[in-house]
Formats: C-alpha cells, sequence, structure tokens
C-alpha cells in the first residue's frame, strides 16, 4: 500500500528523480550496493564500531554502577553526575572528541561509548539497589561473600533491569555512531548517507535508511526481545 | 550448652531518632538436638533474635555462641529458612540446593548425589530440574528446607517459615519437618507467631514479651513416645501459652488502638468437652 502509494506520487511528481526516487529505483541501487560490497563494506564498519563501543560502555557501566551503589560517598558524588551527563545527547561531545582525539575513527567510538554508559551505568546502578534483600540475607548465610557474591546473586538478580538497560543504551548509541558517520567519516552507514548527499544520490541515501531501520528492528526484536523473553520464562514473570 | 544467648541487648533508631529497644537481657539455652519455638506478639523481636543468632545483624550487648563459636558473621553453619523461600529464580531446584554445597568447595558429582538424596526426603525427586516459578508454594517452601538441611548445619533457623502457606499444606509441612527433625536430629530454632504451630512442633516454647522484647516464660511442652500426642494436652498447652501472652496482645492492642480496649481470650479454643477435668 504505501509503497504503491511511493511509486505513484514518485512518478507523478514534479521533483527530478534524484530528489524523490522511486521505489524501484531506491531497491535497484539497494541491489547493487549490497552485490557490490560498498552498503555491505559500510555495514561491516558500523557494526564493528558500535560491538566494540557497546562492549565498553556495558562494562564501565556495570563498573560505575557497582561502585555508586556500594559507596554511598561515590553515590551522592558521581551518582549525580551520572545523571546530569545522561541528559547530554552523545553527539554534542563530538566537537571535544575531535579537539581530543582528532576527526578520526577514535572520535567516532568515543560517542559511540559515551552515549551507551551512562544509561548502562543508571540502569545497572537500580538494577543492583533492587536486588531483594531476602536474596542477599540467603546468600549471606550459606557464606557467599565478596566477588562470589556479585557473581552468583547481585549480577543474575538483576539481570531483567540490566537487559532493558542493554536495549536503551543500544538505541542511544547507535543513534550517536549514525551522527557520528555522518560528520567524522571514516566510513560506514552514516558517511555512505553523507556521500549519498553530496552526490546528490537520494536513492543511496534511502536505500541506507532502509538498511538501518532493518539493523535496527533486528536488534531489537531478535537480539533483545529474545533475551528478554528467556529470561522471563525462566524466572516466571509475565 | 549448644546454644547460649547471654545478655543480648539490641536497639533500633525509629524516624525520630529515638532509641527503641527491641530486646532486653535475653538468655537463653538450647541443648543439642532439640526443638526450641519462640512465640509473641508480632514486633517483639523475635525475629531480630534470629537475625543475630544468624549474624545478619549486630547485638549492642551480650554474645551468642553456637557450638561453642562465638557468633560474628553469617555462615553455612547457621542456615536460616526465611517466611518466604527466597530461592533464586535464576537457578533450577538441584541448583539452588546445590549452591551452599558449591560454595564449601564440594566436588560437583558429590554435591549433586547429596542434594538429590535430601530433594527425595523432602519428595520433590520429581522437579530437581523445574525453576522455582513453576512451584507452589509449599514446594517452595520444602526446597529451601532441603537447600538448609544439606549443609548439614549446627542448628537449623527458621522465621515463620510456614506462615505464608495455607491450612493444609502447613498441615503436611509440620509432619514433615517433624519426621526430618527426628531423622536427622538437628537442631532447631522455631519463630512463629502461631501458637498450635509452636506447640505441635517443638519440645520447649518461649514466649516472649514486647516491647522491650523479653522473655516472658519458658514451657516444655509433655511429648509422647510416639510423637503423637492426645488432643487434651495440646490444647492444655495452648491455653496456656495464650493466656502468658494474652496480657502482651492487650498491650500491643492497647498501644495500637488506645486505653479503652479490651480483648479477652478466654473463649478461643474450647473443646465439646468443656472443663470436665481435660487438663488434670
Amino acid at each position: 500500500m504505501i509503497a504503491g502509494i511511493w511509486e505513484v506520487t514518485s512518478r507523478l511528481s514534479s521533483l527530478p528523480d534524484f530528489m524523490f526516487p522511486s521505489l524501484t529505483q531506491v531497491l535497484e541501487t539497494l541491489f547493487k550496493g549490497l552485490m557490490s560490497g560498498q552498503i555491505t563494506e559500510a555495514i561491516g564498519k558500523s557494526l564493528g564500531r558500535i560491538l566494540i563501543g557497546f562492549m565498553i560502555a556495558i562494562i564501565v557501566g556495570l563498573i560505575l554502577g557497582y561502585f555508586i551503589w556500594r559507596f554511598k560517598l561515590v553515590e551522592d558524588t558521581l551518582g549525580f553526575v551520572v545523571t546530569a551527563l545522561q541528559s547530554i545527547p552523545s553527539i554534542v561531545w563530538f566537537p571535544l572528541a575531535i579537539i581530543w582525539f582528532g576527526l578520526n575513527d577514535f572520535s567516532i567510538l568515543f560517542i559511540v561509548t559515551i552515549g551507551a554508559t551512562w544509561t548502562m551505568t543508571v540502569n545497572a546502578t537500580s538494577g543492583f539497589r533492587n536486588v531483594p534483600q531476602l536474596y542477599q540475607r540467603v546468600a549471606k548465610t550459606y557464606g557467599s561473600t565478596g566477588f562470589h557474591f556479585l557473581r552468583t546473586v547481585i549480577l543474575p538478580a538483576s539481570v531483567p533491569q540490566i537487559i532493558s538497560g542493554l536495549r536503551i543504551a543500544w538505541a542511544f548509541s547507535w543513534r550517536a555512531l549514525m551522527a557520528g558517520e555522518l560528520l567524522g567519516g571514516g566510513g560506514g552507514l552514516g558517511q555512505l548517507l553523507e556521500m549519498g548527499r553530496s552526490l546528490g544520490q537520494m536513492d543511496l541515501v534511502i536505500s541506507v535508511m532502509i538498511i538501518i531501520a532493518i539493523i535496527g528492528t533486528i536488534v531489537d526484536n531478535v537480539v533483545f526481545s529474545r533475551l528478554e523473553r528467556n529470561v522471563q520464562l525462566k524466572w516466571g514473570v509475565k | 550448652m549448644y546454644l547460649t544467648i547471654d545478655g543480648i541487648e539490641k536497639s533500633f533508631k525509629n524516624e525520630k531518632k529515638e532509641s527503641i529497644k527491641v530486646l532486653d537481657k535475653i538468655n537463653i539455652e538450647v541443648e543439642k538436638g532439640s526443638f526450641v519455638s519462640i512465640v509473641g506478639p508480632s514486633g517483639c523481636g523475635k525475629s531480630t533474635l534470629l537475625y543475630l543468632i544468624a549474624g545478619l545483624d549486630k547485638a549492642d550487648t551480650g554474645e551468642i555462641r553456637v557450638a561453642g563459636k562465638k557468633v560474628v558473621k553469617p555462615g553455612p553453619e547457621r542456615v536460616v529458612v526465611f517466611q518466604e523461600a527466597g530461592l533464586f529464580p535464576w537457578l533450577t531446584v538441584l541448583e539452588n540446593v546445590t549452591y551452599g554445597l558449591k560454595l564449601k568447595k564440594m566436588p560437583k558429582e558429590e554435591a549433586k548425589a547429596k542434594a538429590l538424596d535430601i530433594l527425595k526426603m523432602v519428595h520433590l525427586s520429581r522437579y530437581v530440574d523445574s525453576y522455582p516459578h513453576q512451584l507452589s508454594g509449599g514446594m517452595k517452601q520444602r526446597v529451601a528446607i532441603a537447600r538448609a538441611l544439606v549443609m548439614e548445619p549446627d542448628i537449623l533457623l527458621m522465621d515463620e517459615p510456614f506462615s505464608a502457606l495455607d491450612e493444609q499444606t502447613r498441615m503436611v509441612l509440620h509432619k514433615e519437618l517433624l519426621e526430618i527433625w527426628r531423622k536427622t536430629k538437628v537442631t532447631i530454632f522455631f519463630v512463629t507467631h502461631n501458637i498450635r504451630e509452636a506447640v505441635q512442633l517443638s519440645e520447649k516454647i518461649i514466649v516472649f514479651a514486647t516491647r522491650p522484647g523479653k522473655i516472658k516464660e519458658t514451657i516444655s511442652v509433655p511429648s509422647m513416645k510416639d510423637g503423637v500426642m492426645p488432643d487434651s494436652v495440646t490444647l492444655h498447652t495452648e491455653q496456656r501459652v495464650l493466656s502468658i501472652l494474652q496480657e502482651e496482645i492487650e498491650k500491643v492492642l492497647k498501644e495500637e488502638m488506645g486505653n479503652d480496649y479490651s480483648f479477652k481470650t478466654n473463649h478461643i479454643h474450647r473443646d465439646d468437652s468443656g472443663d470436665m477435668g481435660s487438663h488434670i
């Protein structure tokens, strides 16, 4: 239906093809891009970046979350800062990143990481904080302390909250990645968008947008939904 | 003595930062292998005392010794069965039961064999691979008991373990707990507000007074060789505990509802035979 309307309006509209390409044109470009490796290469590059940035963000977020949860002093100081930092869209860090690291891959990685870290921290903190007292008492009476206590009680008990944190963090860093690539270059889907714009190839731009949407949906619906469902099944929560 | 509680005092701070005494000069001695219950009105500090024995909380003064060792922190030789089972939802029944054994660095196979033995004792062999949410309340509590027993603790601390269960399940679990106790000869320290439960299960009942919590009276429950007591005996003991508690219950109610409130317990638990010498 939408495809039909798109096709018809594009053919009938007075805008030139390069500004408002028809669906068939877009699909053709998409197919060619995938075949020639132009788009696939960009996908690989973007995914590689976000995976690295995301991993770092998870680890840093969990560690920061632990300290905020564990120590009152850290909570009063860093906890407050994190909440403030969380409200800054990560692309805002880009000018700083360029000055600090130069206009390169590292700058993009930096904002991708920063986009996810604060959300991860906030979610990890509240996840740890909401671990029922009962589980903690049980574990302690069985002699669990220190790292064992963290690994076998605190972490697994906060898994549901951590997963929802991952989901939001992913969305944030995915947006940051596109913005960063758009501005910073260095290959990837964002740069391909920018290239499409400068070459006046809106069919390429729309193809890339489709790819972005597909990847976003797959990650959200397949990866995170499945994770969430598995946990819910195992825990028996509706 | 196996468990010695010596001069324990404990206070909490309320919202107005005033210090409220919840436990006042508690001295209790419990023999190895006995079954002791603590009954008292809500808020009398009986659960607090249990947490002190478990090492989950610290007393202001006094000391607690179990099997000659002073209690300073929680440990697997003093496990607790809580009111809610507190099973880890991310582990299967078997994994829940072996949790403490793995902490003790017991070899995997040995731990599994031991856990299966205990689970058989609480009649849950069919559910070893289930997750806690698939079990009923009574089954969860059985797993919690199995998880505690598998540690072969010096003392088993039970904090109102059956109060969240329905009447039928509770009756079944009472019977099973007594069987387990006779079989394993574990020392049990049982906190409850249910007088009938205390009378049916334990050898000794410690009645607590409230605000501050202190020992009001200690009652020995007459026991029969075969473990089955005539109703008249249990009923009599129940009434005795109730009459001791009456004053305390009234104290709590008066604090909550004002001074003109009075609560009479004379007519509770009177059986058909009346008082025709049934407790002589």
